[in-house]
């Protein structure tokens, strides 16, 4: 979708403001949202993708105003709605007030070491061959889905080269929207600076992106 | 650490951010249906505030720089290089390592959320997820990179990686002259989180300065 997320190329955010000396968290809420999300997504309910595209889907005004923990528990109450964890009336009065749907799995203290060290691959084994081979000449695709993609606006309909296979991965398009995991061949594709900017490219730029299959025609 | 759900805090409910009140309703709620367990978002960010952080990813860096063999392995499989000094584990699934060079330099952004090393560098600073460096890097990265203090040579290409899969980068930045005489945990202290994802160079060494 072409939601707020997708911010390549924006102007007017203003300059990036590195913190000096940074913490992890800036106040307990923020270590709190993060365990949170982080245990609700062991239920097994939904997976990465779909959980990127709630946070897309909220409304741009208020993802460009949040934070990203903020976005993330946005998000979070979205997703615990739709699978029946969490109605909207108990989000609105802050306790519970049924028993709500059961989770495949619910992450305990004892769990989370080995969790956090699996990690979610997305990885997949594929039969067919990749189509395209490094240093092939391809165009992305010019489309405009309302529904989840990984393919940024600024990359669209642009001539590059693959640089290198990367494998084969879970097709987030599909998969966001419980269509199946359907892996396609991954492929960093690069662009030349002026490809994608034409005469305001910076000097000596190119930009890649990782393009599942089906986001590149060959040129 | 622990996180306190007594009762007698609650008449200080409205001392409470809204995002505050947010997160504290939706883990209570969350707590009563037995759906989380407190202790494991306890474990879970000491995980990330003490055990992984940036200088997972600088040893990683360190030990490229001074053997050889390790670095091409980081090259060819990024993935299992790193696995091999333990770093592994979520959002480091899939890793790739990228090289700075007296050619070009490597930035690393994630313009459409937030993806981002974690086995290597810990959870991403602010700005790594915040409008200004997602919209910027990608068309402005020698103003971006300005604003970090780093100013490269005029003839220096940028290459700029966009992580719109699961794949996850990780900058090795090239190596100060004068040190030579370092051992790897010396090496290092010169490899900041920045230099790994591109937005400063590795610091020099003070016997230098």
């Amino acid at each position: 979708m072409n939601g707020p997320h997708d911010l390549g190329g924006q102007h007017g955010f203003g300059p990036v403001a590195p913190e000096p000396n940074e913490p992890y968290f800036h106040g307990d809420w923020e270590k709190r949202a993060l365990g949170v999300t982080l245990s609700c997504g062991a239920f097994g309910a939904w997976t990465i993708d779909e959980s990127r595209h709630a946070r897309e889907n909220i409304p741009p005004a208020t993802y460009l105003s949040a934070s990203y923990y903020e976005i993330w528990i946005r998000a979070l109450e979205t997703l615990l709605a739709r699978h029946g964890f969490v109605s909207a009336e108990e989000l609105s009065t802050g306790h519970m007030l049924e028993k709500g749907a059961a989770p495949k799995r619910v992450l305990t203290a004892d769990m989370v070491p080995a969790v956090l060290a699996k990690g979610g691959p997305c990885d997949r084994p594929l039969a067919t061959k990749p189509r395209f081979a490094a240093g092939a000449r391809v165009r992305t695709r010019n489309f405009n889905p309302t529904t989840h993609t990984r393919l940024p606006r600024y990359a669209r309909g642009k001539v590059g080269v693959v640089e290198a296979l990367q494998g084969s991965f879970v097709f987030p398009d599909d998969n966001a929207h419980g269509r199946g995991e359907n892996p396609e061949w991954v492929y960093t594709v690069v662009f030349d600076g002026g490809e994608i900017w034409g005469e305001d490219a910076a000097d000596g730029l190119s930009v890649s992106i990782d393009a599942w299959e089906s986001y590149l025609e060959p040129v | 650490m622990s996180h306190d759900h007594d009762d007698h805090h609650h008449h200080h409910d409205n001392h409470f951010s809204p995002m505050e009140a947010r997160v504290r309703a939706l883990e209570t709620i969350l707590t009563q249906k037995g759906l989380i367990d407190p202790k494991a978002i306890d474990a879970i960010v000491e995980t990330y505030e003490t055990n992984i952080g940036p200088r997972n990813g600088a040893r990683v860096v360190a030990k490229a720089w001074a053997e050889p063999d390790f670095a091409d392995w980081l090259k060819r499989d990024a993935t299992a290089a790193i696995a091999s000094l333990g770093y592994t584990g979520r959002q480091g699934e899939h890793m790739r390592a990228v090289f700075n060079d007296g050619e070009t330099h490597n930035l690393v952004v994630c313009t459409l959320c937030s993806c981002y090393p974690w086995s290597v560098l810990g959870l991403p600073p602010v700005w790594y997820k915040a409008p200004a460096y997602r919209s910027r890097a990608v068309i402005d990265p020698r103003g971006v990179l300005a604003e970090f203090g780093v100013t490269l040579p005029g003839g220096k290409k940028i290459r700029v990686w966009d992580s719109t899969a699961e794949l996850r980068y990780l900058v090795v930045p090239e190596r100060p002259d004068g040190t030579d005489g370092l051992d790897q945990e010396a090496l290092a202290d010169l490899v900041t989180r920045d230099a790994m994802i591109g937005t400063g160079l590795a610091l020099e060494p003070e016997a230098r300065a």
